[in-house]
Order: C-alpha cells, then sequence, then structure tokens
C-alpha cells in the first residue's frame, strides 16, 4: 500500500510537469495551429542555459531568472518572428516539419556547445523524505507538485479572470471577430508563446533535477506531453492538466506493475484508444476552440 | 515538371539514369553504401508520398514499415530463404498491417491521425526491442546474407547497389503507373476533397485503407533491401525519428510531386554527408538548410520549380494573348 501512494505521488509530480508542457502545447495550437514538435527540447534547453549562467558565475537565483528571461526571448519571441510567422499561412503540416528540424538543431547545438553527457541539476526544492499519515514521501515530489499547481493555476485565473485573459480567449476562438472588437490578435498570440516559453522554461527548472540535464532527454518529455495534450482534450488548457496528472500516474504505475520492457506502450494504447472512442479527448468538446 | 518539352524531359531523365549507373563505378565502399541507401530511402518515401502527397493522409509511421521489412528480410534470409521471397512477405507483412492502420484514418484526420500513427510506430519499436525470441532484442541479428541474382553474387558494394537501384527504378515504374491510373486520380480525389469524392461514387472508405497500405507495402519493400545493404540490424535505426526522417524527405522534396522524395531522400541522406567536413556542426547546418528551404517554400523544392514554371507559363500565355489580340486589331 505505501508503495502505491509513493508511485501515486511520484507520478502526479511528474504528470504535472508534463501538464505545464501540455497547457503550453495546446496554447500553441489554440492560437496558431503550430503543433511544435520541438516542444521537448524547448523544455530541455533552459536547464542547459541556467548551467550555462551558473558556469559564467552567477548564483542560483540569478541563473534561474536568465535562463526564464533568455528562453522567453530565444524560445518565445525568436521562434515565434523567425519560424512560425513565415510559415502560419501556409497550413499545419510544413510548419510542423520545421519544428522537426529545430528539434534537431537544438538537440545538436547542445551537444556541440554544451556537452554530450548528462549533467546534474540543482533542486529548487528542498530533497529528502517526510512522513504523511505514516507513509514517507519524497518532498520533492510534493514541492514539484505544489510549484506546477500553482503554476498551472494562476495560468487559468489568467485566462479565465482577467480583461486580458478574456482577450485572449476570443483571439484563439475567432480571430477575424476578435479584431472588429478591438483585440490585438498579434500581441494576444505573441503572449501565448511567452507564455509558453515561460511554462517550459519552468518545467525545465522542476524537472531536471530528477532526470539530469541531457541533450537526448527532450525526445521522451515531448512524447509525454503530446500524449497528455491529446488525452485530456487537444483544445481546453483543462484537459492538458488532467492528461498530463493521468499520463505521469499511468507510466509510474505501469513501471511498477505491468513490465519495465513495455511500460512506454501502456500510455501509447491508451492514447490510441482515446483518439479512437473520444477523440476529442476526455474533456474536451468536439470541434470547439477555447484556451 | 510540364513545362519543359517532351524530348528534352526525356534526356534529362536518361543522363540521371545513365549517370546513376556510370558514375558510382569506381566511388569506395562508403560512397557506395550511402548511395545505396538512398536508393532504398527513395523507396520509403516514395510510398509515404502515396499515402501522404497523393492520398493526403498523415502517417508518421513509415519508419515502422522499414522496420518490420527489415526484420522480416533478416529473420527469413538468415534462415536460408532467397531474398526475393522474403521481400514478398515483407510486402505483404506491411501491406496487412499499413491496411488495419488506416483503419483509425477512417475516423480522425490530420493531427489526430498523425498521432494515433506515432503511437503505433513507437509501440513497433517496443516489439522490435522486447521479443527477442523473434528479433534478438538490442543485440539484433546478424550476418544477414547478400543475395545471388541470377547466379551472380552480390556481396560486393557495387552489386548490391545495383540490386538497390534496380529495385528502385521497378518501384518508380509502378508508381508512375499507380498515380497515372485511376486509383491514382481517387488518392487525389480524396486528398482534395473526401466528400466530393465520396459523392462522385468514389469508395473513400476503401481507398484510403488502400492508400495506407500501398504506402506502407513500399516501406517494406525499403526494409526488406535495408537489412541485406547493412548487413545488421538492431532496432534503433527503426525509432520514431526514422518516422520523422521520412515525412521530413516528403516535405522537403515536394509532396504530391512524383520526383519529390527523391529529391527528399538526397537532402536528407547526402547533404548530412557533404556537410561532414565541418564535423559536430553537420547536423544544425542539416537542420537550419531544412527549416530555411521550408520558410522559402513549404511546398518543398519541387514547389519552387512548380512556381517558377507556372509564372513563366502565365508570361507565354498572355504574350500569345497580346500577339492575338493585336492580330484581331489590324484585321479589322
Amino acid at each position: 500500500m505505501s508503495n502505491l501512494f509513493d508511485l501515486v505521488i511520484a507520478g502526479l509530480a511528474t504528470g504535472a510537469i508534463y501538464a505545464l508542457v501540455a497547457v503550453g502545447f495546446t496554447l500553441l495550437w489554440q492560437t496558431s495551429q503550430t503543433i511544435n514538435f520541438a516542444q521537448g527540447e524547448f523544455v530541455m534547453l533552459p536547464a542547459f542555459l541556467m548551467l550555462a549562467a551558473m558556469h559564467a558565475g552567477a548564483p542560483f537565483w540569478l541563473a534561474i531568472i536568465l535562463g526564464i528571461l533568455l528562453s522567453m526571448i530565444l524560445l518565445g519571441l525568436a521562434f515565434k518572428l523567425l519560424l512560425v510567422d513565415p510559415m502560419m499561412r501556409h497550413g499545419v503540416l510544413p510548419l510542423a516539419i520545421a519544428t522537426m528540424a529545430l528539434a534537431i538543431g537544438l538537440k545538436e547545438a547542445v551537444k556541440q556547445f554544451f556537452s554530450a553527457e548528462a549533467s546534474p541539476f540543482p533542486s529548487i526544492v528542498p530533497t529528502g523524505d517526510i512522513s504523511i499519515l505514516g507513509y514517507s514521501v519524497s518532498l520533492q515530489s510534493i514541492g514539484v507538485l505544489v510549484l506546477a499547481i500553482l503554476a498551472v493555476g494562476s495560468l487559468t485565473m489568467l485566462l479565465n479572470r482577467t480583461s486580458l485573459g478574456h482577450q485572449m480567449q476570443a483571439a484563439a476562438q475567432n480571430p477575424t471577430v476578435a479584431r472588429i472588437i478591438g483585440v490585438p490578435v498579434e500581441r494576444m498570440i505573441l503572449l501565448t508563446f511567452l507564455i509558453n516559453a515561460f511554462l517550459v522554461a519552468l518545467a525545465s527548472l522542476l524537472i531536471t533535477p530528477i532526470y539530469l540535464a541531457k541533450f537526448s532527454s527532450g525526445e521522451v518529455l515531448g512524447q509525454a506531453a503530446f500524449i497528455a495534450a491529446i488525452v485530456g482534450g487537444f483544445n481546453q488548457v483543462r484537459g492538458a492538466i488532467v492528461g498530463g496528472l493521468l499520463i505521469g500516474v499511468l507510466d509510474n504505475l505501469a513501471a511498477a506493475y505491468v513490465s519495465t520492457q513495455y511500460r512506454a506502450a501502456v500510455p501509447m494504447i491508451f492514447l490510441i484508444v482515446v483518439i479512437l472512442f473520444r477523440p476529442q479527448g476526455l474533456l474536451g468538446r468536439a470541434e470547439e476552440r477555447t484556451v | 515538371m510540364s513545362g519543359f518539352a517532351k524530348p528534352l524531359k526525356i534526356a534529362l531523365g536518361l543522363a540521371a539514369i545513365a549517370a546513376l549507373i556510370i558514375v558510382p563505378m569506381n566511388f569506395n565502399r562508403y560512397g557506395l553504401f550511402i548511395l545505396s541507401q538512398w536508393a532504398v530511402m527513395s523507396i520509403a518515401a516514395m510510398g509515404l508520398n502515396l499515402t501522404l502527397g497523393y492520398a493526403g493522409q498523415v502517417s508518421l509511421a513509415q519508419g515502422a514499415f522499414v522496420g518490420i521489412g527489415a526484420y522480416a528480410a533478416a529473420i527469413m534470409t538468415t534462415h536460408g530463404w532467397p531474398l526475393p521471397a522474403a521481400i514478398l512477405v515483407a510486402i505483404a507483412l506491411s501491406f496487412a498491417v499499413g491496411w488495419v492502420l488506416g483503419y483509425p484514418a477512417l475516423r480522425v484526420q490530420h493531427h489526430y491521425l498523425a498521432f494515433v500513427t506515432l503511437a503505433f510506430s513507437t509501440l513497433a519499436f517496443l516489439v522490435f526491442r522486447n521479443e527477442s525470441w523473434l528479433t534478438g532484442g538490442i543485440y539484433g541479428i546478424s550476418n544477414i546474407p547478400r543475395p545471388h541474382i541470377l547466379g551472380f553474387a552480390t556481396n560486393k558494394p557495387l552489386p548490391f547497389y545495383y540490386v538497390c537501384l534496380g529495385s528502385l527504378a521497378v518501384v518508380s515504374l509502378a508508381v508512375w503507373w499507380l498515380i497515372r491510373s485511376p486509383w491514382g486520380r481517387a488518392f487525389m480525389a480524396l486528398r482534395e476533397n473526401p466528400l466530393r469524392a465520396q459523392s462522385l461514387g468514389i469508395d473513400t472508405r476503401r481507398y484510403t485503407l488502400m492508400a495506407f497500405a500501398i504506402g506502407s507495402a513500399l516501406g517494406g519493400v525499403a526494409g526488406a533491401l535495408y537489412a541485406p545493404l547493412t548487413q545488421y540490424i538492431d532496432p534503433v535505426p527503426f525509432n520514431l525519428s526514422l518516422s520523422l526522417d521520412l515525412l521530413m524527405m516528403v516535405i522537403v522534396g515536394g509532396a504530391g510531386f512524383y520526383f519529390g522524395p527523391f529529391l527528399g531522400a538526397m537532402i536528407a541522406v547526402l547533404l548530412p554527408e557533404w556537410l561532414r567536413f565541418t564535423e559536430g556542426y553537420y547536423l544544425m547546418l542539416y537542420a537550419a538548410a531544412v527549416m530555411v528551404l521550408l520558410i522559402w517554400s513549404p511546398t518543398g523544392i519541387l514547389g519552387i520549380l512548380d512556381r517558377y514554371l507556372a509564372e513563366r507559363r502565365t508570361k507565354a500565355a498572355s504574350a500569345l494573348h497580346a500577339v492575338a489580340k493585336s492580330r484581331l486589331e489590324t484585321a479589322q
């Protein structure tokens, strides 16, 4: 029982990180029909930016701020202006392929300029175990879970409770009408790219202490985030959250109870079943676009 | 390519074929290996071009079919079967699996379909890796023999290159015939407007499944050639990135253009080799080149040519129009 409890908590913690990445993924899809195949690499990169800042002598807190800012410039602003904007009007597929090339480029760049080896990364939440209700639970899992929930919670508040959030929703649902009623659609789209860059930087900060910083670590993460986004509902932020948590827990339980060899198969089969029987996702509604 | 005069086109084609036969004769081992790889990947990309470029069904599983074909050929030829028999089995197997994978395409489209096929790709990789009684697991299958064709041994790189090139020629002719047949037109109707295709009496259900199955079968052919080419296979080359690479080849070459896959495979296989002198930077430069190309022309390389030719035709047509108009005016 204690084992199961531990697995679920650890699964929720990884799942919360998947949710962060998946939310960003759906935001980009909603506002600009970008299927970002480099989303996993987007999570991999900020950790290396922070490590580079620390190597240059910056203290950890400053490295975090610099890392997040640089991510927002590179993975938010530059990504949108240089790659997405010129290709957006040519349909979904060429842009998706371009992001695949971007993923290769980012991986190779980190391998070449930083290291092909895995590097350790300091944790911003305390490590060790505490005891809750007689079960011993990893503090790191709890910390990650709390921070991720805070981030997703404030994003949901931003989207649903503020005028800015309503403008973003309008820009996603119907850009033409939004433009007519005076919503600066272009600026709203740019904002979602910046939010995505912030979310992946945060995810990077939370997950890298657990899995180490490695140039190839984005592949698994990116896939998990895709699956989370689709399982939950490609067109809903709360869908992505539920999907992320579900995939995190499922993955951890599959590793313990199915087989280590086929653990990766369980989320995939789940994905196929969801797409075939409920293509709009568990929480999504068919043919509706909203953030 | 319809802007060129027909004799010119035939001459260009013959020159390209002659060059592919004659020029590699004094290539070294490695050069021949790369060129053979180009031929094999062109076959796989042509299959995907049929599914994606002509029938409009996104698939991220072509790499898995190359894997299925490769394992079928490796297992059979190491047990003493001849390669042609293995190729037939690879075709049948990939066709059947491709047909089944086509069923989701009847329910979902576009990115959903892409993700179903992505999941299938990962599942296939897990089977290659874990079912070691059949596939040798992570240790793979080694000593895959190369075939004897009409009594000639093709162990050496040059003869086997000709096997690959010959197979590419056969597949190219078959695809050429297919896209000009009523089937090819049905595929394109499926891509352009499924609803209209159905109302015109095309069995969209059957043709969707067919597009998947035939495209996958060509992936199987490529795999069945890949196994004797490398003479050793393990699961790693057939992971998701091969599927992504093949998709990239089709889009970069020009999806829905007959010659797109040849060019795309050339870029994906040869360009990294040409850039190797830059050492650690070659894949970065390759990625940058793909992005710049797609920003410049989202329809791929042949899209550029197509636009150029269309422009020239419009100019020529308006010139003719002007001449005709002035003649009419002088006649009055």
